[in-house]
């Protein structure tokens, strides 16, 4: 089954810079780019990993601080200190 | 009455600076970081040559025997630009006021072993002196380098610098009051273990080449004086108390590791450029890392006795092994 996972970011600084980094993780993944939000859809499963988004941010980033910039999501969450995984269990 | 809200989106004319979207083919949203960096060096329209170096434009490519197709490909993985740098360092700043304060209220300084209270007082205070000459280097490369990516980085080190030197004034203060400072300013001046520093650093200042001051004191000087002070000499307090030393010193342990990742990414990047860049920056390295080793000899055998010298040669393994890492390989090394 491949159902869209989504995930919605605000277009802050640092919400561009994990916008990219599940760009560079997800090559299937669309960004819909609204004035103040990007929703990114992917079929099936969606990756974020902590060191893409360090690298982009340049600091080190705790994947817990993803709160701070999401506005929404959908799909079940796999998490772990390293990387956050959005995927629809059947 | 039916009320009907509707949104219209509205999209942006552009996305960043003309300039920025230029440099990036595209018209693409761009981070503070590359606005705030890209593009920002004044290139053109100097009037007229300096009067203190008719040889060089006022900004000059040429001040430096690296040649770089294009200077912000040595950007900074931190991402500094005014605003992040200081909020940065103020959180790194309100960690070590934190610290300072703690070990005063407590006194924790004299439950040190007093004979190690000396020791630490003996090889940390004069430091002071040693970051002062990193401050005016780091100063001078701002002074003669060319592009914002590495002269805004280099900027931050300079303040830094003046920052670390300030934090280990006041464990002098402290370690002892002002007198301990003097004292350390004596050993400084006359103490047979600094001489040979203390020359170093003199002649680190006049460097003619400004990305060789950056391998000087970065690299070489700093790759094995921090380790060998802040991670040698700090374990070896462990052993007779000296923790409230490392807490204060933390801040200096913190710059350091962060400081490294963004050298490292200039240093690689540079080295990339080209062989010739690569044979340059090993040629500096191998004179300067040298000089280094042997300036620190004295004060390691000092600290650490019989275990001095050995230490200073594990630090310079490591040290060899980073710079490979950056691609700067050592001139012998590269012939064998």
């Amino acid at each position: 089954m491949s159902a869209n996972v989504s995930i919605t970011l605000q277009n802050t600084d640092e919400g561009r810079g994990i916008i990219a980094a599940i760009m560079a993780d997800n090559p299937a993944a669309t960004a819909n780019r609204y004035p103040a939000m990007t929703k990114i859809d992917c079929p099936g499963r969606l990756v974020m990993n902590r060191e893409t988004i360090s690298t982009e941010l340049g600091r080190d980033y705790d994947l817990q601080e993803l709160n701070l910039t999401l506005i929404c999501l959908s799909g079940n969450v796999d998490e772990d200190d390293d990387s956050f995984t959005l995927a629809w269990r059947a | 009455m039916v009320l009907e809200i509707k949104t219209n989106a509205l999209s942006q004319r552009r996305q960043t600076f003309a300039h920025i979207a230029r440099r990036f083919g595209e018209d693409r949203p761009a981070s503070r970081y590359e606005e705030a960096t890209y593009d920002l060096q004044p290139e053109a329209v100097a009037h007229y040559r300096p009067t203190w170096d008719p040889a060089h434009d006022i900004y000059d490519k040429t001040r430096t025997a690296i040649v770089m197709q294009d200077w912000y490909a040595l950007k900074d993985p931190r991402q500094f630009y005014y605003g992040t740098y200081t909020i940065a360092r103020a959180r790194m700043m309100e960690a070590a006021d934190k610290a300072m304060a703690f070990v005063e209220k407590r006194g924790s300084f004299a439950t040190i072993d007093p004979a190690w209270q000396d020791v630490a007082r003996f090889y940390l205070l004069p430091l002071r002196h040693v970051e002062w000459g990193a401050n005016m280097n780091a100063c001078s490369i701002t002074d003669q380098g060319y592009g914002a990516a590495i002269t805004q980085a280099t900027m931050f080190a300079t303040m830094d610098r003046l920052g670390i030197a300030q934090i280990i004034s006041r464990i002098g203060l402290i370690a002892g009051g002002p007198a301990a400072l003097d004292e350390a300013k004596q050993a400084w001046m006359s103490a047979p273990e600094w001489q040979p520093l203390r020359r170093l650093v003199e002649d680190s200042l006049v460097i003619e080449d400004w990305f060789e001051m950056l391998v000087a004191q970065f690299l070489a000087l700093d790759g094995l004086l921090m380790p060998l002070v802040y991670d040698a000499f700090d374990a070896a307090g462990q052993a007779h108390g000296a923790t409230p030393l490392s807490m204060m010193t933390e801040f200096i342990a913190d710059w350091r590791e962060e400081t490294a990742k963004w050298l490292d990414a200039v240093l690689k990047a540079t080295a990339r450029e080209s062989q010739a860049n690569s044979d340059h920056l090993a040629r500096w390295l191998g004179h300067w890392e040298a000089r280094a080793a042997e300036a620190l000899a004295p004060l390691a055998t000092r600290v650490l006795g019989g275990e001095g010298a050995p230490v200073l040669a594990d630090l310079r393994r490591a040290l060899a092994v980073r710079a490979r890492g950056l691609g700067i390989v050592a001139l012998e090394e590269a012939a064998a």
